[in-house]
This record gives C-alpha cells, sequence and structure tokens, in this order.
C-alpha cells in the first residue's frame, strides 16, 4: 500500500502514541481519519419526527448518509435534538426497505385474495387506475378517497389535496392528524376565527409558570421541554404544574403533579374560570374590548356510530358544533356551578392544589404558558377543552404577548403546514379555507385555475368515517400515504382491518417498509423518505422550514409526490369531470389530471435552473420543471395579503425557518397584538382579526362524562399513548438498533397494588380485554409511568401488541378526533393451554423505565 | 378473510434476504392475519456490563452501559451527575459530561452543568440485551472512506 508522507506521520504518531500509553494498537486501529479527509457534506434539514421541528445538520457522503446533529443555527433547538433525532441518520436504512411495488396477485393477475408479488409501477398505476375509474363511474366521487398525514411535505399535502378535491372532485381526503390536533385546529377556528397559535417558542424564556394540561413534554416534546427546564431552573421564581392522569418524566421535573380522574380536566377549567370570577381578577377592559361570549349546545353524543345508543340518547348529536350568544353573566352563571368543592369531588385532587393553579392564572403579575398536546385534543370533549384554556386565558387577558401564551403543541412534523395550512383535512381549503364556503371554493377554483362549479361543497369523510364506510362498502377506493392506520386507528378489529380486506374495496399504501398497513392492503407502494426528496415542513410555532433532497431512494422507491402527479397522468378530465361542466369550459376537454392541475401554466412555471446546483431533484428532472417550487408558489397565492403571507420559496432555502404571516421580510413571533403583528390597526391594541368584529369567543361549556368509563366487569381506565424512544407506530425507529433495544417492546403499566390484586407479578403476561378486543402485553409496575390504581398505561408502537383492537372509536364530535386516552378494560393473567397460567419471564429484573 | 402471506416467500423476493427472521416478522409487520392473537414478547434483561459501545457519528450521545433504575432525575435531585459531573469523576471514573453540556442556549459556557442540558434521559438511553428485529445497514463514515481498512465492514448492529 502507498502511504503519503502525511499518512506515515500520522500513523506514526497515533503509534508514538499508544506507546507512550503503553498500549498495542491493533492493525485496524492505528490511524486516525482527519475531519478533513472525510469530506462529509453538510446540509440542513428539520427533524422528521415531532411537531417541535428541531433543526438538524445531515452529512453526507458517497451518496448516503452518515452523521446528523443538532443544527447551532436553529432557533428551535440551538444544537440539542432528543435521542430519535440523534438517531435520524439510521432511519431510512433498515434493511427490509420495499424497494418495488407490491401487488396482490394471482396466477400472473391481481386478485385481491392473492399474495403480494413484486410489479411493475406501470402494472401498479394501471391497476388502481382501472379499479379508480370504475368506482368514479359507478359511484362517483365519494367513494374514492385518500388518507394522508402530516408527516407529508407541504407540497405532497398540496398536490393530493388538488388531485382528490380538483381532480376527482371529492372531499374524502383526510391526514392521520385528525388523530392528533383536530380538536385544537377546530377550536382556534371557532375562537379567533384563524388557525393556530398566537405565541411561540419565544414564550418560553418568557413565561413565570407553566401549565401543562396532560402532556409528558420530557418524553414527547423533549427539546421544547429543555427550553421549559432550562427557564425553570435558571429563574428561581418560575413553576411547573403537570396536569395528567398518572405521574411520569414530567411530573417527576414539575413543582406540581396534578393527578386527575380522566376527563375530569373539564371540570378543573371551569372552576379556575369561576375562581377568576369569584376573585375579581377579570381583565374587565380586555374583556370588554376583545371578547364575545357563547355557550354551546350541551349533551353532544360521542361520535360513534348512529346506531349507538350513546348517540341516539344524546339530544345534540346532530348539532354538536352549534352555539348561541350569550354575554358574560350568563356565561359566570355556567361556571359559578364549578365550585372548589365539586372541581374537587369529580376530578380527586386535592383542594390545596386546585387553589394554587388558579391563583397562578388569576395573579396579573405572572405570566403563564399553558401546554397541550394529545391529552387535550384526543378528548370526546377536546375542543370543549380547548375552549376552556382559552376562556381562562381571556378572561384575564393573558394572551399574545411574551410569556402569556396558551400554546397548542402538535404531534407531527407538518401538522400544521401540511394537515392545517395546505388545508388536507376533509373539511379544509388551502390558509383557514373552508370547503363548505361557496366564496372559499370560488376562490379556489380562481386560482387553481379550474372550471366555476368543480369543486365539491360537501364535507368528505373524517379518519374515522373513513374506516367505517370502507367497511360498509360506501369507499371502495382508497389509497393510505404516509401513515400506518391499521395500527394507529381506533377499534381496529371491528372497524378498520374488515373495510381493508371488504372485497369491494382496493386499497393502496405508500409506505417506505413494510408496516401493519402494508401488509394488508392490496397494492403496496415504495416510496422515499425525509431527505430522500425535496421537502417542506411547518411546525408547532407556524414555522415553516425547508430542506433539499441530499441522497437518492433505494431501488424503484419514489415519493408520495412523483406518485400522487404520476397517478394524475392516468386520468382526463373527460373521465372524471362532468359534462355540464365541460361543456361551459371546453378549453378543458381531453386534458390529463397532470396537464390540468400541474400544467397548468402555474405550477410549471419555474425551470430547472432555479433550483441550486449541486442537489438532485428527481421530480423537476423528470417533469422538466421546478416542481416544488411551482407547488410552494402557487399555494402561498392562497395566504399572501391576509394574515397568512409565506416568504418567496428561494428563501427558506437559505434560512432556518421563519415564522408565518411573513410581511415585508420580516416573521411575526406574537399575532393579534399591535406593534407585534403587522396586521393589528394603530391604536387598537388588541385585534382577533381572524373574526370579522376582530374579537375572541368565550365558549361555555360543562363537565360531561367520557363515553366509557370503567364498571365492575371492565374496571380499568385504559390511557394509549406513546415513549420517547419510538415515533408513533415505530416503522421507523423500530429499524434503528439503539432505539428498539432501548424500548424493546410495549409493556402496561400498572399500579403495583392493582397488580397485587390480581395475582400478577412484574414480568408476567397478560391479556387486556375491552368490549371491544383483546391483547396480550406483560405487566410493569415501576419504570418511567407511575399510574394511580384503576388507571393503566399502554403505548401503541408496538405491531406484536396492537392496543387500538381494545380501544374505543369514539371520538369529539364537534373535531372528530379520536379519544385514545379513555376506555374500559379488564387485564387478567394469560393462559396457556392447559388452563394455567403462562410462566412468567424468569428474568423479568430488566425492561426499559 | 385476509390471504395468508409467504413471508419467508417475500423475504427473498423483494423484502431483502436474511434481512429479518420470520419470527421477528410480526414484531414489525403485525400477525398474520391481522386478527390473530399474538403472544406478547418477553421483557428484556438491560445490558450494566459498563462496556463503552462505539458512537456511529460523533454528534451521537453515547449510549448508557448500566443500569439506571430508581435514579432520581427531578428538581431535587440528578443522580447522574453525581458519577458524571466533573468533580466526581476521578471517584467514580466514569466519563465526565461532554464540554457542551456546559453551554446555555446562547453558546455562553458555564461553570456547571447547562440547566438545558438537565434531563439526561432525553438523548442518552440505557439498552437491552434485545436482538435488532432486522439489519440495520448505515455504514460508519470511516468504512466509506477508507474501505481497505475495514473489510467487510458493515458495522452498527
Amino acid at each position: 500500500m502507498d502511504l503519503s508522507r502525511r499518512d506515515l506521520m500520522k500513523a506514526q504518531a497515533a503509534a508514538a502514541a499508544a506507546a507512550a500509553a503503553n498500549v498495542a494498537l491493533p492493525a485496524e486501529a492505528q490511524n486516525i481519519t482527519l475531519g478533513e479527509e472525510l469530506r462529509l457534506k453538510w446540509d440542513k434539514a428539520p427533524c422528521r419526527f415531532c411537531g417541535t421541528g428541531c433543526g438538524v445538520m445531515v452529512g453526507v457522503k458517497d451518496g448516503r448518509v452518515v452523521a446528523t446533529h443538532g443544527d447551532m443555527r436553529a432557533e428551535v433547538n440551538r444544537g440539542l435534538n432528543c435521542v430519535k433525532g440523534y438517531f435520524l441518520s439510521k432511519i431510512m436504512y433498515g434493511a427490509d426497505r420495499l424497494t418495488r411495488p407490491l401487488m396482490r396477485m394471482r396466477d400472473g393477475r391481481f386478485d385481491k385474495q392473492g399474495e403480494l408479488q413484486p410489479v411493475s409501477w406501470d402494472q401498479a398505476f394501471d391497476t388502481m387506475a382501472a379499479h379508480w375509474k370504475k368506482v368514479l363511474k359507478e359511484k362517483g366521487p365519494e367513494a374514492v378517497g385518500m388518507f394522508g398525514s402530516g408527516q407529508w411535505t407541504l407540497w405532497e399535502g398540496y398536490a393530493a389535496s388538488k388531485l382528490m378535491r380538483a381532480g376527482f372532485r371529492s372531499n374524502n381526503l383526510d391526514p392521520n392528524a385528525r388523530h392528533c390536533m383536530a380538536s385544537a385546529a377546530v377550536t382556534f377556528i371557532r375562537t379567533f376565527g384563524m388557525d393556530e397559535p398566537m405565541g411561540c417558542y419565544d414564550d418560553f424564556e418568557h413565561a413565570d409558570a407553566f401549565v401543562l394540561w396532560g402532556s409528558n413534554m420530557a418524553e414527547m416534546h423533549p427539546i421544547l421541554w429543555t427550553r421549559v427546564t432550562d427557564r425553570r431552573l435558571s429563574a428561581e421564581h418560575v413553576r411547573i404544574h403537570t396536569l395528567s392522569t398518572f405521574e411520569h418524566r414530567t411530573t417527576d421535573l414539575s413543582d406540581a403533579a396534578v393527578i386527575f380522574r380522566p376527563g375530569s380536566d373539564l371540570a378543573i377549567l371551569n372552576y379556575i374560570a369561576n375562581h377568576i370570577i369569584q376573585a375579581g381578577a377579570v381583565n374587565r377592559d380586555f374583556v370588554g374590548k376583545h371578547v364575545n361570549f357563547r355557550l354551546a349546545n350541551t349533551d353532544i353524543g360521542y361520535g360513534l356510530r348512529p346506531e349507538h345508543v350513546l348517540e341516539q340518547r344524546a339530544q345534540h348529536a346532530g348539532d354538536a358544533q352549534v352555539s348561541q350568544a350569550a354575554d358574560f353573566d350568563a356565561y359566570a352563571r355556567l361556571v359559578s356551578e364549578y365550585t372548589l368543592d365539586r372541581a374537587h369531588e369529580l376530578s380527586g385532587v386535592p383542594k390545596s392544589q386546585l387553589e394554587a393553579l388558579a391563583k397562578l392564572y388569576a395573579d396579573p403579575k405572572t405570566k403563564v404558558m399553558s401546554l397541550w398536546t394529545m391529552g387535550f385534543n384526543q378528548h370526546v370533549r377536546g375542543v370543549w377543552a380547548n375552549h376552556m384554556i382559552y376562556n381562562i386565558h381571556l378572561l384575564t387577558g393573558k394572551i399574545s404577548e411574551p410569556g402569556n401564551s396558551p400554546f397548542s403543541l402538535t404531534g407531527q412534523p407538518s401538522a400544521c403546514g401540511t394537515a392545517r395550512e395546505v388545508g388536507t383535512f376533509s373539511h379544509r381549503l388551502p390558509a383557514d379555507m373552508q370547503v363548505a364556503n361557496p366564496e372559499h371554493r370560488k376562490l379556489a377554483e380562481q386560482l387553481w385555475k379550474i372550471p366555476e362549479g368543480l369543486l365539491p361543497g360537501k364535507v368528505g369523510f373524517h379518519a374515522v368515517q373513513q374506516d367505517r364506510m370502507l367497511k360498509d362498502g360506501k369507499l371502495n377506493a382508497y389509497w393510505i400515504m404516509c401513515n400506518n392506520n391499521l395500527q394507529t386507528a381506533p377499534n381496529t378489529n371491528n372497524e378498520t382491518y374488515p373495510g381493508y380486506r371488504n372485497l369491494e374495496n382496493l386499497i393502496v399504501c405508500s409506505d417506505p417498509y413494510p408496516t401493519v398497513t402494508a401488509m394488508a392492503a392490496d397494492i403496496v407502494l415504495p416510496t422515499a423518505m425525509w431527505v430522500e426528496k425535496e421537502g417542506g415542513y411547518g411546525n408547532a410555532e407556524r414555522r415553516t422550514h425547508f430542506w433539499h433532497q441530499l441522497v437518492d431512494a433505494p431501488g424503484e422507491a419514489r415519493s408520495d409526490l412523483w406518485q400522487l402527479m404520476e397517478f394524475s397522468k392516468r386520468f382526463t378530465t373527460d373521465e372524471v369531470w362532468p359534462a355540464e361542466i365541460l361543456e361551459k369550459a371546453p378549453e378543458y376537454r381531453g386534458k390529463s389530471l397532470f396537464d390540468a392541475l400541474f400544467r397548468n401554466g402555474q405550477v410549471d412555471r419555474f425551470p430547472l435552473s432555479d433550483m441550486a446546483p449541486g442537489y438532485e431533484n428527481r421530480e423537476s428532472k423528470e417533469y422538466g420543471f421546478y416542481v416544488q417550487k411551482g407547488l410552494f408558489e402557487e399555494y402561498a397565492s392562497f395566504g399572501r395579503g391576509h394574515g397568512h403571507d409565506l416568504a418567496p420559496f428561494d428563501t427558506y432555502h437559505e434560512v432556518r425557518g421563519l415564522r408565518w404571516p411573513v410581511v415585508d421580510g420580516k416573521e411575526t413571533r406574537w399575532r393579534y397584538r399591535e406593534g407585534l403583528d403587522p396586521y393589528v390597526e394603530k391604536g387598537t391594541g388588541i385585534q382577533f382579526y381572524g373574526n370579522p368584529d376582530k374579537r375572541a369567543n368565550i365558549m361555555g361549556a360543562p363537565y360531561e362524562p367520557p363515553a366509557e368509563a370503567p364498571d365492575a366487569e371492565y374496571d380499568l381506565w385504559l390511557v394509549t399513548g406513546r415513549v420517547l424512544e419510538h415515533w408513533h407506530s415505530g416503522s421507523m425507529t423500530l429499524r434503528v438498533p439503539e432505539l428498539y433495544k432501548a424500548f424493546p417492546g410495549a409493556i402496561l403499566f400498572m399500579h403495583p397494588e392493582d397488580a397485587q390484586k390480581r395475582g400478577l407479578r412484574r414480568g408476567q403476561e397478560v391479556r387486556i380485554a375491552s368490549r371491544r378486543g383483546e391483547i396480550r402485553s406483560r405487566v410493569e409496575t415501576r419504570g418511567r409511568n407511575k399510574v394511580p390504581r384503576g388507571v393503566v398505561f399502554v403505548p401503541f408502537f408496538d405491531a406484536s401488541q396492537l392496543i387500538n383492537k381494545v380501544t374505543l372509536d369514539a371520538t369529539d364530535p364537534i373535531s372528530k378526533q379520536t379519544d385514545y386516552k379513555k376506555c374500559a378494560v379488564k387485564v387478567v393473567a394469560a393462559m396457556n393451554q392447559a388452563g394455567a397460567p403462562a410462566p412468567s419471564e424468569p428474568d423479568a429484573r430488566g425492561g426499559p423505565r | 378473510m385476509r390471504p395468508r402471506l409467504l413471508f419467508t416467500a417475500m423475504a427473498v423476493a423483494c423484502l431483502g434476504a436474511g434481512a429479518l427472521l420470520a419470527q421477528d416478522a410480526p414484531r414489525l409487520r403485525g400477525p398474520d392475519p391481522f386478527t390473530r392473537e399474538q403472544a406478547a414478547p418477553p421483557m428484556q434483561r438491560p445490558i450494566t456490563n459498563d462496556i463503552r459501545v462505539k458512537r456511529n457519528y460523533p454528534d451521537q450521545p453515547p449510549v448508557i452501559p448500566h443500569a439506571i433504575e430508581g435514579y432520581a432525575l427531578d428538581l431535587n435531585a440528578n443522580k447522574c451527575m453525581s458519577c458524571h459531573a466533573r468533580r466526581f469523576t476521578e471517584q467514580s471514573q466514569a466519563p465526565m459530561i461532554s464540554v457542551t453540556h456546559y453551554q446555555d442556549r446562547e453558546g455562553n459556557t458555564l461553570g456547571g452543568l447547562a440547566p438545558r442540558r438537565y434531563a439526561c434521559l432525553a438523548c442518552h438511553v440505557p439498552q437491552t440485551e434485545a436482538r435488532p428485529l432486522v439489519d440495520n445497514r448505515f455504514v460508519d463514515m470511516d468504512v466509506l472512506t477508507e474501505p481497505e481498512r475495514h473489510s467487510g465492514g458493515r458495522s452498527n448492529r
């Protein structure tokens, strides 16, 4: 081997150092690789996981990601990542990546009863297109649907929305973000007339107190939690109050752990409002100028199937979203029932804790940041819970200024960007517009350059409804992208799986890995992920951020964007648009949907020369124009000039994200307050300009019980959720050895006395059964989560312990978001065939904690 | 009913031969068919051998090679720091926390642990003896840089 002089010197230096340390180096270790020799190419990208939106630096060599670390220049995380983020380098390299399309075949032809076999993209798309056309012809647009994600990039969600709404004329498009934050999104619109938080992450450094409502930030938003704990440990007066149905890592680092009975958060919130009123702590000036009062319809049911007895019995199941104008006195009367005694009785929380919490909100000198995610949103009264938080902040005027901030955290990297801003919900269009509003549809038709009257006005099927309609045979052509719904939907054995295997239906699943959902689909499309494509996300603080394609996807895997656009080529307007619309707009006749939607003079308006040199971009090179830029700029035209302004496309490739509205090149950190938000008129102080009268709504609502509660037979509350080490259903993180080995399987967290009462030992195999289904798991009586008696917690990441066979498909009747936090189960020892308890693990000492 | 899937045939045909053992498939892909009941996997013993594990790249937080059961990590105590803080490393012979952990959000270097780094377990995780369910084909940058020194060298199972 030819050694250069420098190499030789280096090798000698290492050997000398080794000799000095009196150790012998093995041959392969006698080498030091200097950073400059590695020649890694570093680029920025947002993290692939949660809604925090951390910046990551990605090191690439020879077409492979070889290193990642927290981006020092990213405002969100300033160099930090959580353990999932630090292992991003390995998520793309699971050995079972899908690299070819698969289709169920028998005798060389598609057969739903056949087995998944490799096919070409053309075979897969042709089979799909034939089925889509048949269904559209026989049953119409309401029988086709798509289930997407807040993990789609902005332009993937945007292209999907165009293809579904303008192409197939169906609003049966929903993101799995429906399961995550629909309650938050819906309540923003109901309260402020505009979606997404008024504040931002800068509030962390300004607040005097943090109140976490059902949020375990230490595990689910670890980097934001570093900002909370940083503030708590750096400023002596700062306090953290965490409300939860069990103790966990976040309560470990909180000043107060407020453990309440599932669902009783509504009573606590109303008590706090009542306390504020009784204590004379209402900010009269603020309320008089900026707030309206309304009272919600009550007894609104639980979003179950309409024939369910709970829906039959509910007075307002059919008009749950309706509310009536009211005044301060009517609202005060409603909450006056929620005395300290009543809140204590309903919640089980000690009165001293409740009072301390109420005083915190009532004290005008304490700046409070309220934080919540799934604990609040996955709630049969999730919309009300969101309202009640805003009620408290609005009564006291603690809003829209640094440190005073009701802040809805989001679960997915682009839950805000793609699900909400782009509008991939079944009821939404871009920039907060609604499909049911004829004016909004008209504007969308103009901006999309499609014939007037084309867009459907009927709200489509939401996530849970899609599963029901698949089962009932009303939804027959279904494309699942960027999610693992058969693992994560509620009550899957009864309500999700039957629809996937219904012989009338064709189920398509696009995914990088063979997930539970992919294995139950009829066609599986191998998909490029993360930095294998150019992307953009929108995080929880309204920050839009981009990344370039940095490596190629393996084999024939292609991005969701390419899949959507390619599929659109297989349809012509004559096949899918009504004749009477084409009669009035003959210039659209005979066009492919690709030409009508993506070669429309707007999306295709930016040449390849606009692309930054040095980066691959497979979609643009294939189509001959800068696809991502064209889609983004057309999308951005929906929001510019009325409070949703986005910066020019190219800017986002330069900066570490910007928080919209971006006006005159400047981002907006706090909305609705004069001097901080350019949309607020001079001299007004505050304007909630999303509503025509520029006022926010305080919405009065009562406590109502959960859909199901423990009884004599099913005697425990089941709460489901996540763990730090795994991202949702685990399809990426279970394939990273270090993350898998850190938390290698789901477990049932149970109070030691509850275990003892049932004769169960730690590590023993048990059955967790509800009225809907059961799974087997193992008992954990120690570890990171400390549940009270009567409550058990099971994470949902483990494909071999599908806890959603047990959960209930009840939703908030307004937001249609599933309640994964409250159903009744029993836990018994798993018996082997002889009827004896299955042996417990001999080495049950360990397990994750 | 869902037709039975031939996992072994599929694995050879399209999912990468030998990547996934048949008995591990339900752990990643669910039972076959979906409605079948699945035994719970055994709980795994923690790795407590105190042997340092090579990082996959410089900024990877090292994994924890010892038991942490019962460690206090709350507002009053941080058990991790009782060995890994600078002043205790001589007695404990534990690695000192990285110098990056002395920097606050603004980049100022402090005398002690930066408050933002207080929650150790957000980044450093213990490991169990669980065998990975599937290979990970991540390649170490050193292997790419000087492949001749790492013959057969795919690392990081």
